[in-house]
């Protein structure tokens, strides 16, 4: 309220320039391009290695994740696979969601989730290479 | 979450009809978005039939509505040649300027006229810009330097004059802005392409010594990062400008500095 009780609303240029420039724009859009093109290869090689498990029963399929390679390159294919989709899912949020609380919990929740599905599958191909080389 | 329908007092009607005198020679349908705060609830669709011979372009007809048809009928214009952008306006459902939009090149049938898409309107097809300056000011559209000039001048060569073709010759007809989705959703913290666009055309002067300042300003999910290049801006241009290529520099050049 001004002076005459009338409404007053701030400047255009203050509403304009917000409050300023996170500086973290480039962080989140180079790292969805980067796993995008790492995605790339790693999900070739996975139709390859999916196809290569058609048919054989379940020590068969150990002992193929057990091959440090293929480990290396599922657990590559998960982090690459989850960080991509999470990023996907941060920037859905940031277009659509207009409610400032409801955003910010959704990209929170988005990443916790992310990080724990991520390293649930990386434990279980971990477990697998790990069970093979102490036991085998 | 993103509006899929209008705001119930912004629903559009069924408004009046103006058919075309007898004596009309070659007569076209034109449905223009009317809406007066004065006395509207909702806005309302007029359908003009107009003797279009003798006009060459959609302002000639909007011109004609107004002064022979309904005198009460609000639009923006002033150079009538596409170079001061007041006439911008949604044309068969795309941006444009109805000064430099032939009625020859439009498809066939019903004209359709709307204001500028997602701005408030203040009468018909007058919007209010308020919001769109003060993106444009936020940018600093102005040289910055802190060093003085050597000999009274700064001084540019013609190769780095050349790099500001095609960003310097924007008009902020909006119909780029206005035509995004991004700014739709998020017009409040994402600047927009002609704002990025003039953002760039100070990034790209050989002159300019705030290239730091300005892109820590811009480097921002969503000041900058909400454009995802759909390029709808780009299609739009009255100008035949290219607002996508010079967001994608920006990113190029905030990535550049941080790889």
């Amino acid at each position: 309220m001004n002076i005459a009780g009338q409404p007053v609303s701030p400047a255009p240029l203050k509403t304009a320039l917000g409050a300023g420039a996170s500086h973290t724009g480039v962080h989140y859009w180079w790292l969805q391009r980067l796993t995008a093109i790492a995605l790339i290869p790693l999900s070739l090689w996975f139709l390859f290695f999916a196809s290569a498990l058609v048919g054989i029963d379940y020590a068969g399929v150990l002992a193929l994740i057990a091959n440090p390679i293929h480990a290396l390159l599922l657990i590559c294919l998960t982090i690459c696979l989850y960080w991509h989709g999470a990023i996907g899912l941060q920037v859905i949020t940031e277009d659509y969601i207009h409610s400032r609380p409801l955003e910010m919990m959704l990209k929170v929740g988005i990443r916790l989730g992310a990080a724990v599905g991520c390293l649930a599958c990386v434990m279980a191909i971990l477990s697998v290479w790990l069970g093979a080389t102490l036991h085998g | 979450m993103a509006q899929f329908k209008l705001p119930r007092t912004s629903r559009i009607k069924t408004g009046h009809h103006y058919p075309a005198s007898p004596q009309a020679r070659s007569v076209r349908r034109f449905k223009i978005y009317r809406w007066n705060p004065d006395v509207d609830s909702n806005p309302h669709l007029d359908t003009f039939d107009v003797d279009i011979s003798g006009c060459n372009m959609v302002l000639d007809v909007l011109l004609k509505v107004k002064d022979e048809i309904d005198s009460t009928f609000a639009l923006r214009r002033s150079c009538r040649e596409g170079v001061c952008g007041s006439c911008a306006m949604n044309i068969n459902g795309e941006n444009g300027l109805a000064c430099i939009t032939e009625l020859s090149r439009l498809k066939p049938g019903d004209v359709s006229i709307y204001p500028l898409p997602h701005m408030p309107v203040v009468k018909d097809l007058v919007v209010d810009m308020t919001h769109f300056y003060a993106q444009y000011a936020s940018v600093e559209p102005w040289l910055q330097t802190t060093s003085m000039p050597g000999n009274g001048e700064r001084l540019q060569s013609p190769e780095d004059r050349a790099k500001l073709d095609g960003l310097y010759e924007c008009i902020l007809c909006a119909c780029c802005t206005t035509s995004c989705p991004s700014w739709w959703w998020n017009g409040d913290r994402f600047l927009g392409p002609a704002a990025l666009l003039q953002a760039y055309r100070w990034l790209a002067d050989s002159r300019d010594e705030a290239t730091g300042k300005r892109l820590d300003g811009l480097n921002d999910a969503f000041k900058l990062y909400r454009c995802h290049a759909i390029l709808n801006g780009t299609n739009v241009c009255p100008k035949g400008l290219n607002p996508a290529k010079a967001i994608a520099e920006i990113k190029g050049m905030i990535l550049r500095r941080s790889l």
